[in-house]
């Protein structure tokens, strides 16, 4: 299988004045086409910053990060925007949608972005999918934490991303919820064929994906196959 | 196909801003007011100054009855009699200034007499009551009085008037004449009787004020040209030419003072409005940072994240342009009516395209301009900021500050430059704002200071939680003093500034304030006069000797001379004119010394020490040490510049741009006025009609219904300016909120941070009033003591007026801006008090 995330000997770090700090530090991994995969640690053990980093929302400090095979660190800021909306799907922990857009429109800007011919019927259908056909015409504010995951869901997922970044998808959300979201996620993209990468410090979550990977202060502790 | 994808994605980009807007309308309502009020102020003064500039210009030649008038002071020469005749006047006119004696109820008034002959006026109407009256009155041997004065005397048509010798019936009431004025008529009312009496008064002697008009058609003649050709030869017989296009560019002129100062009071409604705009984008686009932050993450580039917002900013600041345009364009109907007394033409109602796009493209323009930063600043949000906040750093804050600075300092001088017409003005005007600015932000960074090293650390828990807020990461005391600052500084001056102009003008009531003059007092009968006066159990305030005089040369070189060559810098009425000067051995009130020495006596010296006005000494271009010869009715004086003075012209008082000692006038051919204070309108009227019957050469004017008439019609002015001032608060007042709003989301967080640790709501409302009063008292008293400055600056150089500190701004603008700085601070808290800290904390 093509490897779509390779990440070489990456690191990044901030400084402070004359302090250096290294947050992430000898990172290798690599992600496949279609698999599922997950980064776990606890706080501040640098899973958001590694995301932000595989994404291209942040610029690494060395190493390389092969995105979709494209080195990201070839690419501006502009370029790597044009990357994440034909080949990247994106969940957060705080769902992120745009508040002052219906759960339509936000799930239908990527495809209207990629200039897609009937974004609306196709955007219908995914708010079907995730059973929210009832909220076309609702704001975020008139949606629950869940429902409002489900629209984020269904956005992720309009453009038909290759890959499909998740940062806590349940970190918001009461256990009923956060359960019903997972078995979501998982069914969507198991129906898309989507390599999926989830950050948690969720462990059973992690679990039900195929790798997973754990950080502790910006370096990998382990890296393992799930049975 | 790459063209019609960017058209494509234009679309869909300008679909995007509509969605955002749509749905995020009610926060840029502050927006849409600073857009409004600015432009609305704008539109209303441009559109009434332009109205009034074209309808004197088309009126010019009703305005004045004639192409050209050829005017003289004095009987007028056989070569000046050849002249008019040879150019063809079709009217003439003799007027002069005498009393006019009513039998009816021997009332008695100082009137303007006039008599014509020929076709006057050529444009315009002599409009009168009965209609045809202005036709008739001639061949009725009748009088026309303006229409003010018989109803003061309560005369009607069929009474008797008597000027000098003649006494005639009233056959006609005159309404309006071409070119005057209500003022003007006002202060010396106009009657009409035939050309043929004119003389017959017996008025008309040697040494009498008596002016000859000749009017003249010349529709085909450049009047510049024919100005230019005639001035010199009329000046050798003393006339002088009035044009239809310098009246009206004079008249043009008078009126342009005052919509200076109504521009500014538009500029400072513009400039507060720019601060509204820049406060509104800036909490708007700081509220939209996530959202740019998501969609560059879900792949919108730089490019097209900042049009979503361009878009936004130019479809409200045109939305805003086209309501504030209408809303000006309405006002201006109000200003012909409110000040149709103080104008001299009927100012129609017309709609002027250029003041039209003016407002459309200002509108826009400061929109843009004032909404750059935040616009900018959405370039530099990182998609990162979806995952964790992050401030903008300090390298791009500065290349924000590099490009925004400039466009921002050159808008407001171009604002300037296009509402006050005066590069100077403009230059001096952007430097005192940044002045202004840049000493506030001085005053804030050592208040912060100040704070952080003197903390009481004694204060009540929510007291030092207050005043700890003032320097805390993520403060917003900088940026809320700076706006309350500026916005006080602005409001304040312009309103002190309007007191000392209107201050200025209005008379001083003092018991030593005359209200009765009596001119051309003989000095044989200065003893007699005075004892009538006397008779009425009032005091003989001033006895002025006035002496005429013409300038016979300048260091020894002849007035002819320096006239005759055109690069002195002389103006040609200190040496063309007859002046008068008097003579005392004291400084008045209303003038102060400038240079040199005031000498008040002398005893028959060889050259006599004089002292001139300011004005007259940059007009005649002399300084101290000149020697200049006066001609004072055929004997020639020599005197020395000794000291200049500057005349407060404004206090009405008696005053002389040339002044000579005690000793050295006292014997030439002088007049006097006598002045005195009539308490009540009944004294007043009877001392006027003894007055006239004893002495009937004696002119009297009575300044009560001219003070009365000025300060109405300065009161009319006044609310006009308040009027408009009110634009300027209430867009202060959005500023306010604005500046105020900015620092919501920030206190919102930590104040519910507060509440949930167990801060009651007394507590968090104690905390917000002790932080936003004391950023209201530092920004508001920052913002007033540099208006004074700038006020004191303002009227001593621009108004040219002695400043004075009227007091309600001063104390009552710091006191209601910190009140109402605290009551939005502690509004905008109530939705913590309303709402559960869990809600707010996790962000819904």
């Amino acid at each position: 299988m093509a490897s779509i995330l390779n990440i070489i000997n990456l690191k990044k770090s901030f400084t402070n004045g004359e302090k250096v700090l290294n947050i992430l530090e000898e990172i290798n991994i690599n992600i496949n086409e279609k698999e599922t995969f997950s980064i776990v640690g606890p706080s501040g053990s640098g899973k958001t910053t590694l995301l932000g980093l595989c994404a291209g929302l942040d610029n690494i400090t060395s190493g390389k990060v092969e995105l979709c095979g494209v080195d990201l660190s070839h690419l501006n800021e502009d370029e790597r925007a044009i990357l994440r909306n034909q080949k990247v799907g994106f969940i957060f922990q705080d769902f992120q949608l745009l508040p002052s857009l219906t759960a339509l429109e936000n799930v239908i800007v990527p495809l209207e972005l990629q200039g897609e011919k009937n974004p609306e019927q196709k955007g219908e259908e995914l708010l079907q999918k995730v059973g929210l056909g009832e909220r076309l015409g609702h704001y975020p504010s008139q949606l629950s934490g869940g429902e409002k995951q489900r629209v984020a869901m269904a956005r992720a997922f309009s453009n038909r991303p290759t890959i499909l970044f998740a940062d806590e998808p349940t970190g918001n959300l009461d256990e009923e919820s956060g359960e019903k979201v997972v078995n979501l996620l998982l069914n969507l993209n198991k129906e898309a064929g989507t390599t999926l990468v989830i950050v948690t410090h969720d462990l059973e979550l992690a679990k039900k994906t195929q790798k997973m990977v754990i950080l502790k202060g910006g370096k990998i502790l382990k890296q393992q196959v799930n049975g | 196909m790459d063209n019609l994808k960017s058209k494509i994605q234009l679309k869909w980009l300008l679909k995007m801003a509509w969605r955002d807007w749509r749905a995020s309308r009610k926060k840029l309502y502050l927006f849409i007011a600073s857009i409004v009020l600015g432009i609305s102020a704008v539109v209303a003064i441009q559109s009434f100054g332009s109205n009034l500039v074209a309808k004197i210009k088309t009126d010019s030649k009703s305005l004045m009855g004639a192409d050209y008038i050829i005017d003289s002071r004095q009987v007028p020469s056989s070569k000046l009699m050849k002249i008019v005749d040879s150019l063809g006047f079709k009217a003439r006119e003799i007027n002069f200034a005498s009393m006019a004696f009513f039998p009816k109820n021997e009332g008695s008034k100082l009137m303007k007499v006039s008599g014509y002959e020929g076709t006057f006026p050529i444009y315009g109407a002599v409009e009168t009551q009965p209609e045809n009256a202005y036709q008739s009155y001639t061949t009725k041997k009748g009088a026309l009085v303006d229409a003010t004065a018989m109803l003061q005397f309560n005369l009607v048509i069929g009474d008797a008037i008597k000027i000098g010798k003649v006494t005639l019936p009233i056959t006609g009431i005159l309404k309006s004449i071409p070119g005057k004025s209500a003022i003007s008529t006002s202060i010396m009312p106009p009657v009409f009787i035939p050309f043929e009496l004119i003389h017959k008064t017996g008025l008309i002697q040697k040494g009498s004020r008596v002016e000859y008009q000749y009017y003249f058609k010349d529709e085909k003649s450049d009047m510049k040209k024919l100005e230019a050709s005639l001035l010199p030869v009329l000046d050798l017989e003393s006339a002088d030419i009035d044009t239809h296009t310098s009246a009206g560019r004079q008249l043009g002129q008078g009126y342009s003072s005052f919509g200076k100062f109504l521009n500014l009071v538009a500029f400072t409604a513009l400039l507060l409005g720019c601060l509204g705009i820049a406060s509104a984008t800036n909490i708007y686009i700081k509220e939209k940072k996530k959202s740019i932050a998501v969609l560059k993450c879900i792949g919108l580039t730089r490019k097209q994240t900042f049009l979503i917002y361009l878009f936004q900013i130019i479809f409200i600041g045109l939305l805003g342009s086209i309501i504030g345009t209408l809303l000006g364009v309405g006002l201006q109907q109000l200003f012909p009516i409110l000040l149709q007394d103080f104008l001299p033409v009927n100012v129609d109602f017309l709609i002027i395209p250029e003041v039209i796009i003016l407002g459309l493209t200002l509108g826009v323009i400061m929109s843009l301009v004032f909404s750059l930063y935040p616009l900018i600043s959405t370039w530099f949000v990182t998609p990162n900021q979806v995952l964790r906040a992050q401030e903008t750093s300090n390298r791009k804050t500065k290349i924000l500050a590099f490009i925004v600075g400039p466009s921002i300092g050159l808008t407001v001088f171009l604002f300037a430059f296009l509402l006050l017409g005066e590069l100077i003005y403009s230059i001096v005007f952007l430097v005192g704002i940044l002045v202004v600015f840049g000493l506030i932000r001085i005053v804030a960074g050592v208040f912060i200071k100040i704070i952080k090293n003197l903390f009481p650390k004694k204060w009540s828990f929510p007291s030092r939680q207050g005043l700890s807020n003032l320097f805390r990461p993520g403060n917003q005391t900088i940026t809320l003093i700076l706006c309350i600052g500026v916005g006080v500084f602005l409001i304040n001056t312009l309103y002190l500034a309007k007191d000392t102009l209107i201050g200025s003008t209005s008379f001083q009531k003092n018991n030593n304030t005359p209200n009765i003059l009596l001119l051309d007092v003989q000095k044989e009968d200065i003893q007699a006069v005075s004892k009538t006066v006397k008779s009425f159990n009032q005091p003989v305030i001033d006895q002025i000797p006035v002496i005429a005089m013409k300038l016979h040369s300048i260091n020894g070189i002849r007035a002819t001379t320096l006239k005759a060559d055109s690069t002195n810098g002389i103006k040609n009425w200190v040496l063309d004119g007859q002046f008068r000067a008097s003579y005392r051995d004291s400084l008045i009130d209303s003038e102060i010394l400038l240079e040199g020495n005031w000498i008040g006596e002398v005893n028959n010296p060889k050259v006599i020490p004089i002292s001139l006005d300011i004005g007259f000494k940059k007009d005649a271009k002399l300084k101290l040490g000149d020697h200049v010869v006066f001609n004072v009715q055929g004997v020639l004086m020599e005197t020395e510049i000794k000291s200049i003075r500057r005349i407060e012209w404004s206090q009405m008082k008696m005053n002389f741009s040339v002044i000579f000692p005690k000793g050295a006038l006292d014997n030439a051919p002088q007049t006097n006025v006598i002045t005195t204070k009539a308490p009540t309108d009944s004294i007043a009227a009877k001392m006027q009609q003894t007055l006239v019957i004893k002495h009937p050469s004696v002119t009297v004017i009575d300044v009560r219904s001219v003070m009365v008439l000025v300060e109405n019609i300065l009161s009319k002015i006044a609310w006009v300016i308040n009027f408009l001032a009110l634009f300027s608060i209430l867009t202060g007042f959005i500023v306010l909120i604005g500046a105020v709003r900015t620092s919501k989301f920030q206190r919102l967080q930590e104040n519910a941070m507060l509440r949930t640790i167990g801060a009651t709501s007394k507590m968090i409302f104690k905390m917000t009033a002790v932080e936003y009063i004391i950023l209201g008292v530092i920004g508001s008293l920052s913002g007033t003591t540099l208006s004074v400055i700038g006020a004191y600056l303002l009227s001593t150089y621009s108004f040219r007026t002695p400043f004075t500190v009227s007091w309600m701004p001063v104390l009552l603008v710091p006191l209601t801006v910190s009140v109402t700085v605290a009551l939005i601070g502690v509004l905008n808290n109530r939705k913590i008090m309303k709402t559960s800290p869990k809600e707010i904390l996790s962000g819904n």
